[in-house]
């Protein structure tokens, strides 16, 4: 290793302590800072064993999701160690999409005044639940022989 | 370096070759630690560690936990952290761990350097007189057009430039452009997937192994254009200069594309990961309007 490395590295040399690369934005610090770089656990008898990544990352879920997500930092979605609680929730591309799916399929069909599309959906999905609910305790009451028919049958009124 | 158990903890930067360079190197850069005190060196046998102390109350479990998830004071600690591994990165080579690694002690710090010794030299060894590059590469509009939000496009269909406001015309013009705008996008998309094979098959001339980020998006990044590639390089430093110079060399020589090169940084990117199990990003899992980037420089040059 010689002296004269720093002077090489041209954009580093010289500049402030701390100053990121040249063209650098946080988004590049934090993929390096908490995505890269060696884990090694810490000192256990202070319990900081699990301070690393892995908890970071389900750390930032689970307290600030939506801010992370809106600024780029949501890599745990394509962690398939992690993802199992992140597609529960649906992100707002995903809600704007469905969001959209419904209004397409919906038509021209009226919103009452003060509702939103998504206010409307959960209320619709909830009642919905509720019919099925009402519909499989029926089914359970009923002679033996037909429940499974009946069944498929109030799942097909449902739909409509 | 004497420790009080109760109020203070080290706090470890990144793992070095121990001796006067290092010594020399974090005299010179002179930093100042997480907490305002210096950034030291702990070295057992051929391996220092660059630390600093820390007190207890900010940095023991859950003040760490509120600051990790307290996006601004994360940022605060990832600057801090990345700033003090820089000031050093360029003087000697060094093995960045990831943000917060804690030990009660000096002592503590010892015995992780003993017993990761092996690992941690042949991690150093692997990174020895080289720096990483990142490049990223663009889809970029507004690099063809900042101010007409209509993108150039095929001739235009008969009669859409003379249409008057208010007649069917001007509804078929409307739909025209959008047309073309789609169409502009969808050939800056397939540009730039074009030009991310080129970057890589050149940047193999200079660099001894690479990474791929997740593109960037959000706030956190704020640009222009749609992020295709987010690229690292594990670049030697006698290449440095010429890597670059290829690179930045890519900016703009498709419209509607842009290249952008940052660097030097400490090899985080590649402290982990043995060359050949470099993971791929899990593209194909983002929802985006075109189609993943995949590691496959030769389609590039195929469509070239």
């Amino acid at each position: 290793m010689t002296d004269s490395l720093a002077g090489r590295m041209a954009p580093t040399a010289g500049s402030p302590y701390g100053q990121p690369p040249p063209g650098a934005n946080l988004a590049d610090i934090l993929e390096r800072v908490l995505d890269k770089g060696v884990v090694i656990a810490g000192d256990i008898r202070i319990n900081l064993l699990d301070i690393e990544l892995l908890t970071i990352k389900l750390r930032l879920l689970v307290a600030s999701v939506d801010k992370a997500k809106e600024m780029g930092i949501d890599w745990w979605e394509h962690d398939p160690s992690l993802s199992h609680g992140a597609r529960r929730r649906p992100s707002a591309r995903e809600v704007e999409r469905d969001t959209r799916d419904e209004v397409e399929r919906d038509g021209r069909r009226e919103v009452p005044a003060g509702e939103s599309l998504a206010e409307e959906n959960d209320r619709l999905r909830a009642e919905l639940a509720r019919l099925r609910s009402d519909t499989r305790s029926a089914a359970d009451e009923a002679p033996a022989a037909e429940p499974h028919e009946k069944r498929s049958q109030a799942r097909k009124e449902d739909r409509s | 370096m004497t420790q009080d158990p109760a109020g203070e903890l080290v706090y470890v930067y990144a793992v070095a070759p121990a001796g006067p360079a290092l010594d020399d190197a974090v005299a010179r850069a002179g930093a100042s630690g997480m907490a305002g005190g210096p950034v030291r060196t702990v070295a057992e046998g051929p391996l220092g560690a660059l630390v600093c102390d820390v007190p207890a109350e900010l940095f023991g479990e859950e003040a760490l936990t509120a600051q990790l998830n307290d996006l601004d004071a994360l940022e605060k600690l990832a600057r801090e952290h990345h700033g003090t591994v820089a000031a050093l990165s360029g003087a000697v080579t060094v093995l960045p761990l990831r943000l917060a690694t804690l030990y009660a002690d000096d002592a503590g710090v010892r015995r992780m350097l003993r017993e990761g010794a092996e690992f941690l030299t042949a991690r150093l060894a692997r990174l020895a007189g080289t720096m990483e590059w990142g490049v990223k590469v663009y889809a970029d509009l507004t690099a063809v057009d900042p101010a007409d939000p209509v993108a150039p496009g095929p001739p235009g269909g008969p009669g859409a430039a003379s249409a008057a406001p208010g007649t069917a015309g001007a509804g078929r013009a409307y739909l025209r452009q959008r047309l073309d705008r789609r169409e502009a996008l969808r050939r800056a998309y397939a540009d730039a997937e074009i030009l991310v094979g080129r970057v890589v098959e050149r940047a193999g001339e200079f660099a001894v192994d690479r990474a791929w980020h997740r593109p960037q998006q959000g706030a956190l990044a704020p640009t222009t254009g749609e992020n295709i590639a987010n690229l690292a390089f594990l670049v030697p430093y006698e290449r440095a200069e010429a890597f670059r110079a290829a690179m930045d060399a890519f900016d703009g020589v498709r419209p509607g594309t842009r290249v952008e090169v940052t660097g030097p940084w400490a090899p985080y990117s590649f402290a982990t990961a043995a060359p050949e199990s470099v993971p791929e990003p899990a593209a194909e899992s983002r929802t985006t309007d075109h189609p993943p980037v995949r590691d496959r420089p030769a389609n590039g040059e195929a469509r070239a």
